[in-house]
């Protein structure tokens, strides 16, 4: 399964891209506004090829994402998949409650964190030792809150609260408590 | 020191500008942009010192404070500083363009006051008492008494409710601007002018064979359309704010509310509804009128596909209505189908109002070829490309399977928030600032264009180099509102905290640009009692 790294790498290229092409389009374009030259405008048919493109762009994006990024299909769909394993943490007064066993997982299963909030809103987020991340969700008081996720990678990885719960929720991590193995 | 330029400093560059000869409405307006200017100034210090205790948690502050300021900072820069500089243009260009008086100087002037004064007082309790539950407030964090003084927030809420109900008289005050009727003036017919203002009449030119001329000029729409959401989004937060205040009061009596009594879930809907209609509405629409007001006014020129422009801030105020959910993608709780629609398809479509302002924008500048490189037309085509930059920024992050690994990282706080803040609303403001300058001083000269230069050059690389790095901190795990100790991100860090040393730099060349323009005695005369006693915008001469 694709890796969050691979997905980050992809959209590092298409953004950077990007933003070198439109920097470049806006400086041409304060340079050319400046001479001398034709200033008719620009056909009504160009401009809703444009409206067009740009609808097109935004609804294609999603649909490309949703078919080639592993893991979102399986977000939407995560009640009618049964996962390989179930790990159920709580977090209660700026703490992670892990479960007694520790978790280790196979990159060939699916796994489902259930995490529950007894009083703030907090984050779950999974990072690896490099400190880049793996997945993340909100974890609000009085709801469910579950990630079903399989792994692309071996590797050990580190709990972080990804939401801001205070000033004593600065330092909620819980170092290398997910273990995955081929 | 020599003579001359002890003489410019006290009273301006050449001594042309006079403060005695400014109508009460020119000083109203150069008093909500000065107080808009000092609380940028308060949110860009607040910003590098955050940027510091980012690389190395400095001993002056602790993690208390430093949230405080967290807290302060966006709230700063939103109410004191960009509503008051905005607030203040549109209550100058909305009589300007419909050329009849304002409504109310008297209202203009409470909500001069009530916005200056709440914020400071929003600001003083959060640096006293380190209330700090963020601008987004999740529930039950504003309310958790376990971590903050509920006198304290009491104060930090009133602060806001201050800033409040002087949004609502700015609401009040345009929209009876744009409909009523002057003294000694024929009757207006004020539900046409409200239905040619909210854009209605405007969507149905593009399928009349026969256009019908429009009553309101392009960005009084756009002002009117903005302003719908500011009034939606003040009526979020006060109600917010009080329901907040009742769980303050009670603690403060001695009675512990419980906090399970709201849904988390549901507060966070709402809340986020709210604050989208500035983030996503307000602001968007304000800036595309911006951009069309000035292209106009710098080419000369009629703008290009003006129905579908007015159709399109239509579009984006229903869209604005309807994207919240796009904040909530990575919470589990909430319905597949409001992140599906609302989340991801529904906002797609920023994409397209925005790209058809910037298109239309670039088109009518480039209808009159050859322009002049003035400063308006240099920090306008900067707001364009900083939202250009912004945008799709948005867009990217507001998909189910790019936001489970960028949410609430730098990622979303740099490239988007920040250039979308910094490059394309704060440089749309510049060119308004530096458009409307002679007109509101009465013709007084700039001290030097050098320095003009330098905050444009500044301001554009240190805006975008900020959010670049922040965003490339984002990309390799670096959350935001998060304190990292063992320097895990620090080159990011650094080479941010460099481009802001530039934000700041460029916002002190303008500031000196504009004392050694006015003078001190100048400044100082703006908030002196009008002499004048008119309610024209201009002095009879300066018409």
């Amino acid at each position: 399964m694709a890796d969050s790294n691979d997905v980050l790498n992809g959209l590092i290229v298409v953004y950077t891209t990007y933003s070198i092409l439109i920097i470049s389009l806006v400086a041409w374009f304060s340079y050319r506004i400046t001479r001398q030259g034709r200033g008719g405008l620009v056909k009504p048919s160009i401009f809703y090829t444009w409206v067009i493109m740009l609808a097109v762009l935004g609804v294609t994006l999603h649909l490309f994402t949703y078919n080639t990024i592993p893991w979102s299909p399986m977000d939407l769909n995560r009640a009618d998949i049964k996962p390989d394993k179930v790990f159920e943490i709580t977090v209660s007064n700026h703490q992670f409650q892990l479960p007694a066993e520790k978790m280790i997982i196979k990159t060939s299963e699916k796994v489902l964190f259930k995490v529950t909030s007894t009083d703030l809103t907090y984050g779950f987020g999974l990072f690896r030792p490099d400190h880049t991340m793996v997945l993340q969700m909100q974890v609000l008081p009085g709801h469910i809150n579950d990630i079903l996720w399989q792994f692309g990678e071996p590797g050990i990885y580190s709990i972080r609260s990804t939401e801001y719960s205070g000033p004593k929720g600065a330092y909620m991590v819980v170092k290398d408590a997910v273990e995955v193995t081929e | 020191m020599n003579m001359n330029y002890i003489n410019t400093l006290l009273n301006g560059e050449q001594g042309i500008f006079k403060a005695d000869t400014l109508t009460p409405m020119q000083k109203i307006t150069l008093r909500f942009v000065v107080v808009g200017l000092v609380y940028y100034a308060f949110a860009a210090i607040e910003g590098m010192i955050m940027r510091i205790y980012e690389i190395t948690p400095i001993p002056i502050m602790n993690e208390k404070h430093f949230f405080a300021m967290m807290t302060a900072h966006p709230l700063v820069g939103i109410f004191g500083s960009t509503y008051m500089i905005v607030f203040g243009a549109f209550l100058f260009l909305v009589p300007f363009l419909m050329k009849k008086p304002l409504w109310s100087i008297k209202a203009a002037n409470w909500t001069f006051f009530l916005i200056t004064i709440g914020t400071i007082v929003m600001w003083s309790a959060g640096f006293l008492s380190h209330y700090a539950p963020l601008y987004t407030l999740y529930w039950p964090l504003p309310a958790d008494f376990t971590q903050f003084s509920a006198v304290g927030g009491a104060v930090f809420i009133f602060g806001i409710a201050l800033i409040m109900v002087g949004t609502l008289i700015f609401v009040v005050n345009i929209f009876k601007t744009i409909v009523y009727t002057p003294d000694g003036w024929d009757k207006q017919p004020a539900g046409a002018l409200l239905i040619s203002a909210l854009g209605i009449s405007g969507s149905q030119n593009i399928f009349r064979k026969n256009k019908k001329e429009h009553l309101v000029p392009l960005p009084v729409a756009a002002i009117a359309r903005g302003t719908v959401d500011i009034l939606l989004n003040a009526l979020i937060i006060t109600f917010t704010g009080v329901l907040i205040l009742i769980y303050m009061l009670w603690e403060i009596g001695g009675i512990s509310l419980k906090s399970t009594a709201i849904d988390a879930l549901l507060y966070k809907n709402w809340f986020w509804w709210g604050l989208d209609l500035i983030a996503d509405g307000a602001v968007l629409i304000f800036v595309a009128g911006a951009w069309y007001l000035l292209a106009t006014l710098i080419t000369g020129k009629k703008l290009f596909m003006e129905n579908w422009a007015r159709a399109a801030l239509f579009v984006e105020l229903v869209v604005s209505w309807t994207v919240w959910s796009h904040h909530l993608l990575s919470d589990q709780a909430q319905p597949g189908i409001l992140k599906v629609v609302s989340g991801e398809m529904v906002t797609a479509f920023e994409l397209v109002t925005q790209g058809l302002a910037f298109f239309i924008t670039l088109v009518t500048l480039w209808s009159a070829r050859p322009l002049k490189m003035t400063n308006p037309l240099k920090f306008l085509l900067g707001g364009l490309l900083g939202f250009a930059l912004a945008v799709p920024c948005g867009i990217l992050q507001a998909d189910l399977g790019l936001n489970r690994i960028l949410h609430n990282t730098q990622w979303v706080v740099g490239p988007h928030v920040h250039v979308a803040v910094l490059v394309g609303l704060t440089m749309t403001l510049y060119a308004a600032i530096y458009f409307l300058f002679p007109i509101l001083t009465n013709g007084a000269k700039w001290y030097s264009q050098k320095l003009a230069n330098f905050h444009f050059w500044a301001h554009l690389l240190g805006g975008i180099g900020m959010g670049a790095f922040m965003g490339m901190a984002g990309l390799k795990g670096m959350l935001r509102r998060a304190i990292y100790v063992d320097g895990e991100f620090n080159i990011y860090m650094i080479l941010a905290g460099i481009c802001g040393v530039f934000l700041l730099l460029a916002f002190l060349a303008f500031l000196y640009n504009i004392i050694m323009s006015v003078g001190i005695n100048g400044a100082l005369g703006i908030f002196k009692p009008a002499k004048l006693k008119t309610k024209d915008l201009l002095p009879a001469e300066g018409k």
